[in-house]
């Protein structure tokens, strides 16, 4: 297991760099100038060292070795700077964003709270009522309740976020009045009358994400739950005289968990790149937002960071799906 | 021995289609799915030829009305029709879904194949299709729109500049299910006796994959197929929301959402239209989809 685990690290190292290539690649194909809002009466020998200070002006091969020394090396340096106080880092080039002249790091950090607490929580909000919904389709199946399960998870399926976010606003904010549409970042918690106002902004978003989730997860444990239910062990287990509510809940749901956890890994990375249209409809100022309000002031340095985090996430979340899957299945050896 | 002396059987055999059609029938659900679907292909292509107000008519004194007989969706901002504006987007937004499924279908299909038949391309193409995997998508999708948006556009003018950048990068950041699941198929019918005996007979390459094994992956194709048609109008539509689809002044279903959400404070119903035709042509595609999946698994038929 762990020579595997370390093939698979190992081996994932090639496939990173080949991804940020291709991102960096594709960003070096986008138009425009960041030093095109600097006024004209400028000249141009310092148009040109600013542009050096940002960064550019320098052929791509030399220009992607610097973003990669400074993404692997000084960033993480400036990590260890801020845990243990050291001076690892100090006159080092951080990444740079062009939009806000700040370190790309810095305000990814300023954001990351707002996503956590929104997708994070939307996320295991989804997988908590879809694992019950799963379990008791698959037990009736096409029962009342199952044709209800599918039909619900067909429409989560179906209905895109930018629909149901706009409709959920319109229900509770612009006819009834409940709900806040916009998500207040600056809101702090502080007493338990902040804290309600806190649970009322992220109600309608994380009910937006947590439909998809649903949709997605509920499918996969029915589907699961189903392939285990007609199995020899059940049988054997019904025969000994266990109860209906040990075999279903101990004996099958065990087994069934297991593509399900990995599915629920998998899912992990893709509800960040997701949460993009989420947070442009409720105004929340998390990672997505960063993202798109970066890609539209085509701010490169700050969409080539972002991204490449993204494919990390999804390539880690893959190599621990592969492993909790060798842990939890012993039938499943990677040595 | 008279009794068997007739051994010709009396109905004629069925073939596999008719089979399927007779599983695919007790899905109720994939039946609906299909007529709807189906449905809205009508109104949307046929529906301009009754319904003949043009959609970027400007009747600046009949704006922002509500249902009524003249205009039963009612008018926009600038008192266009939002009927006829419904099916000139169904239009866009259909064609985008049907023509990013082909592409992505066959290049999922031809990788896939590729993959599962030859052995020495096996590993280089599944590195590929990972690699693609682990690209985070929506994000390189708005920076790939963003990057050749003006180039396509000035090529091929506006719309059709456009049409061709979102389907080609729909296209290519879709067909890594469909190569997967069609190498596994291929890789398991490759082990059957019938393609040792189509071996043995001599048959090309070329002839193997196009007689003996595209007509028995046909089934996951197809169910990918149907599968690329929601995905493929459900990241238009997202791309239109977010400002990096068509033009402002050619509609799509995305592109009226996103258009009425600016007045979702005095004009709420307005959201309602474009996203309840996103919505249900998805549903009754995803609907077809599960219906055909059911009834073209030989294993499940019959019950």
């Amino acid at each position: 297991m762990l020579t595997y685990t370390i093939r698979r690290l190992v081996l994932s190292i090639p496939t990173l760099l080949f991804i940020s290539l291709i991102i960096f690649l594709l960003l070096e194909l986008a138009p425009g100038d960041p030093m095109a809002q600097v006024p004209l009466t400028v000249p141009p020998e310092v148009k040109q060292q600013m542009r050096e200070a940002l960064g550019l002006g320098e052929p791509t091969p030399i220009r992607f070795g610097k973003w990669m020394w400074q993404f692997f090396v000084v960033e993480p340096m400036v990590l260890v700077d801020a845990t243990f106080g050291s001076d690892w880092a100090a006159e080092k080039q951080r990444v740079i964003s062009w939009q806000t002249r700040s370190p790309v790091m810095e305000i990814v950090i300023q954001r990351m709270p707002q996503t956590l607490w929104v997708v994070a929580m939307s996320y295991v909000v989804g997988v908590l009522i879809a694992l019950p919904i799963g379990i008791y389709s698959a037990y009736r199946q096409y029962s009342v309740f199952d044709q209800l399960g599918t039909f619900v998870t067909m429409v989560g399926y179906s209905v895109p976020p930018f629909f149901s976010g706009v409709l959920i606003i319109v229900i509770f904010s612009v006819q009834l009045g409940w709900l806040p549409s916009i998500y207040d970042t600056t809101h702090q918690v502080v007493d338990w009358d902040s804290f309600v106002i806190q649970l009322k902004q992220m109600v309608m978003p994380v009910m937006v994400l947590a439909l998809q989730t649903t949709a997605q997860i509920s499918r996969f444990m029915r589907a699961s739950m189903l392939d285990n239910l007609n199995q020899d062990y059940v049988w054997t287990a019904r025969a000994k005289g266990l109860s209906e509510s040990v075999v279903v809940m101990i004996h099958v749901l065990r087994n069934s968990m297991i593509p399900v956890i990995t599915v629920i890994a998998l899912g992990v990375p893709q509800i960040f790149g997701g949460a993009i249209i989420t947070e442009q409809i409720f105004k929340v100022n998390g990672l997505g937002q960063l993202l798109i309000t970066s890609i539209q002031a085509n701010d490169l340095p700050m969409v080539q960071t972002v991204t490449f985090m993204l494919a990390v996430l999804i390539v880690m979340f893959n190599i621990v799906a592969d492993l909790l899957y060798g842990i939890l299945d012993p039938r499943i050896r990677y040595d | 021995m008279t009794e068997i002396g007739n051994p010709q059987p009396r109905t004629p055999p069925r073939s596999q289609w008719r089979d399927v059609w007779d599983q695919f029938k007790h899905h109720r659900g994939a039946l609906a799915g299909g007529v709807l679907f189906l449905l809205i292909i009508a109104v949307v292509y046929l529906g301009p030829f009754i319904w003949t107000i043009d959609p970027t008519f400007i009747d600046i004194r009949a704006r922002n009305q509500g249902p009524n007989l003249t205009h039963p969706f009612g008018t926009d901002q600038l008192g266009r029709d939002t009927f006829s504006r419904m099916m000139a987007g169904g239009q866009t937004s259909i064609a985008v879904g049907l023509t990013a499924m082909l592409l992505a279908v066959g290049l999922g299909g031809l990788i896939g194949v590729l993959a599962g038949f030859f052995r020495r391309l096996d590993g280089a193409l599944m590195r590929l299709t990972d690699l693609f995997l682990s690209l985070p998508l929506l994000p390189l999708l708005l920076v790939m729109v963003m990057l050749f948006r003006e180039t396509l556009s000035a090529t091929f003018g506006p719309e059709s500049g456009m049409f061709l950048l979102i389907v080609v990068a729909i296209g290519i950041t879709s067909w890594m299910p469909t190569a997967r699941i069609v190498r596994g198929d291929v890789l398991a019918l490759k082990e059957r006796e019938f393609i040792l005996a189509a071996r043995s007979i001599g048959t090309t390459n070329f002839g193997m994959i196009t007689r003996h094994i595209l007509p028995n992956i046909l089934s996951p194709i197809m169910v990918s197929a149907t599968l690329g048609i929601a995905n493929a109008i459900i990241t238009e539509s997202a791309l239109s929301f977010l400002g990096l689809g068509f033009p402002p002044d050619f509609p799509t279903w995305g592109r009226l959402l996103n258009d009425a959400t600016v007045y979702l404070q005095d004009y709420p119903e307005r959201v309602f239209w474009p996203g309840l035709a996103i919505s249900l042509t998805v549903l009754s595609v995803n609907y077809l989809g599960d219906g055909l999946r059911d009834a073209l698994d030989p294993r499940i038929r019959g019950r």
